[in-house]
């Protein structure tokens, strides 16, 4: 069984068990434009709710990927170190950012739901 | 916020809109800014800049001053061509970067950026005062379209095929056709009057071979082809010399000449410039405006001004400004702690294809 949550920043959690894949919303794709770019963290990596170090950069500008939660990164995409594009393509499928085990399960009680979050973004 | 005369076509064209210079402009269409640069290279690309201010100068006096305005020689300019120039403030830096069309021997038109407009205006005005010359901003809606079949496609309209690079003229009442561009490639911009605007540039995209372009390749294909963008590239306290734009001062007024900004910058040209733009080739990934740059011992030796994805180049780019002393040696860009080596390359990035 796996639940997906979603971030007032535009990125989405799918959880199964204590491991989050993580990845930024259709949304914020059609927002940031064709990416070239996707600077992601290091497997291994420690990050706290909240931590910026994650960057998707358009044709014309960076932005910040937050994480949406605590833990440590497990595996990353490396696809997108090639194909950036795929985040266009596939937001929320093959173009996943990284995976990481939740430190503090409890911070997922915050997030959004599909509703909450398509009531967000209107 | 401010709208163009073309903001209901951008939303019926599905554009992603963001706020430019105070107005509601497209930054890029369905088609994506890496299909619109793309396209525009190959085919031809259809800009809203209305944004842009048109000022027009006339009077018995208005060649003098343009003259003391901007460093050229604006009264043997011919009738019927522009220039691309600046205004100097009065310690040599550029207020604005220009381009000035002569329509007749008494009148003059600088198109000047957005952002930049109120303080033109106050700076020409404060100049003008007392002169035999009149200062008129008029109203017009402004498009540039761009790339190789931009000629083919315009010719369905006016008869422009024996218009060179930076020749102008006026077809009708309200209207001016210029043979210019900020993306490299041959093309044209077009004025008019405001209320005929919309029809126009739906003409023009309904030919097939022309697609709405955004802001965002406006921005990529500038960048390929080494333009500077005022408020990044260029600022009240860049000087010409230190932009690389000495080119377009005449060489007998780089040392005085009776126009604002002429002593500081022919103090300039004889010291030498300390700062130079230069085109650098990010390893890897795109560097940002503002992103400093370190030589090997760690020492800040410039700021990125400019730095995107060149998607004709297939790989970022940045435009620069670097201390001359450290402009040959190996250059990083200081990515929060991360060193990106950062390659020194010619400019423009991509050719030019402009129609001398």
């Amino acid at each position: 069984m796996s639940k997906i949550y979603y971030t007032d920043e535009h990125e989405w959690l799918k959880v199964e068990g204590d491991v989050a894949t993580v990845g930024i919303t259709n949304h914020a794709q059609e927002q940031l434009g064709d990416l070239v770019f996707v600077e992601l963290p290091q497997v291994g990596t420690k990050l706290e709710q909240g931590d910026d170090g994650i960057v998707v950069e358009s044709v014309k500008a960076a932005s910040d990927v937050y994480a949406p939660a605590s833990g440590e990164v497990t595996e990353i995409n490396s696809a997108l170190e090639a194909e950036a594009a795929l985040v266009n393509a596939s937001a929320e499928g093959d173009g996943w950012l990284y995976k990481m085990k939740l430190s503090n399960p409890d911070e997922l009680n915050e997030l959004l739901d599909a509703d909450g979050y398509q009531k967000l973004i209107g | 916020m401010k709208t163009t005369p073309l903001h209901s076509l951008h939303c019926d064209a599905g554009a992603k809109m963001g706020v430019f210079s105070g107005f509601d402009m497209p930054l890029f269409y369905p088609l994506g800014v890496m299909k619109e640069h793309l396209h525009t290279r190959a085919s031809a690309g259809l800009f809203d800049i209305s944004h842009m201010v048109h000022i027009a100068i006339f009077g018995e006096s208005a060649a003098t001053l343009v003259e003391k305005l901007c460093p050229y020689h604006a009264s043997q300019q011919n009738v019927g061509t522009g220039r691309y120039t600046f205004m100097l403030n009065p310690d040599g830096g550029i207020i604005d970067d220009l381009i000035v069309t002569r329509l007749a021997e008494d009148r003059f038109l600088i198109v000047a950026n957005a952002g930049c407009a109120e303080k033109d205006l106050a700076h020409i005005s404060a100049v003008s005062a007392g002169w035999k010359a009149k200062v008129v901003v008029l109203p017009r809606g402004f498009v540039a379209l761009q790339g190789p079949q931009a000629e083919a496609v315009l010719a369905s309209h006016f008869d422009v095929e024996d218009m060179a690079f930076m020749s102008a003229k006026e077809p009708q009442e309200g209207w001016l056709i210029s043979r210019s561009g900020y993306t490299g490639e041959d093309g044209f911009e077009i004025a008019m009057p405001v209320d005929e605007c919309a029809a126009f540039a739906k003409a023009l995209v309904d030919d097939e071979r022309v697609e709405w372009i955004g802001l965002g390749a406006r921005d990529s294909l500038r960048l390929e082809a080494g333009l500077p963008l005022y408020g990044q590239d260029l600022e009240m306290d860049i000087s010409p010399h230190e932009a690389g734009l000495l080119w377009a001062i005449p060489k007998d007024i780089r040392t005085g000449g009776s126009y604002i900004g002429a002593q500081p910058l022919a103090d300039a040209v004889a010291e030498g410039r300390k700062r130079m733009r230069v085109g650098l080739l990010p390893e890897g990934r795109p560097v940002r405006g503002g992103t400093s740059l370190k030589n090997e011992a760690g020492e800040t030796i410039g700021e990125v001004t400019s730095g995107g994805f060149g998607p004709s180049l297939d790989a970022p780019l940045a435009l620069a400004l670097v201390q001359v002393d450290a402009a040959d040696d190996p250059i990083f860009a200081d990515m929060r702690g991360k060193l990106i080596p950062m390659k020194r390359t010619k400019l423009p990035f991509v050719p030019h294809t402009y129609k001398r």
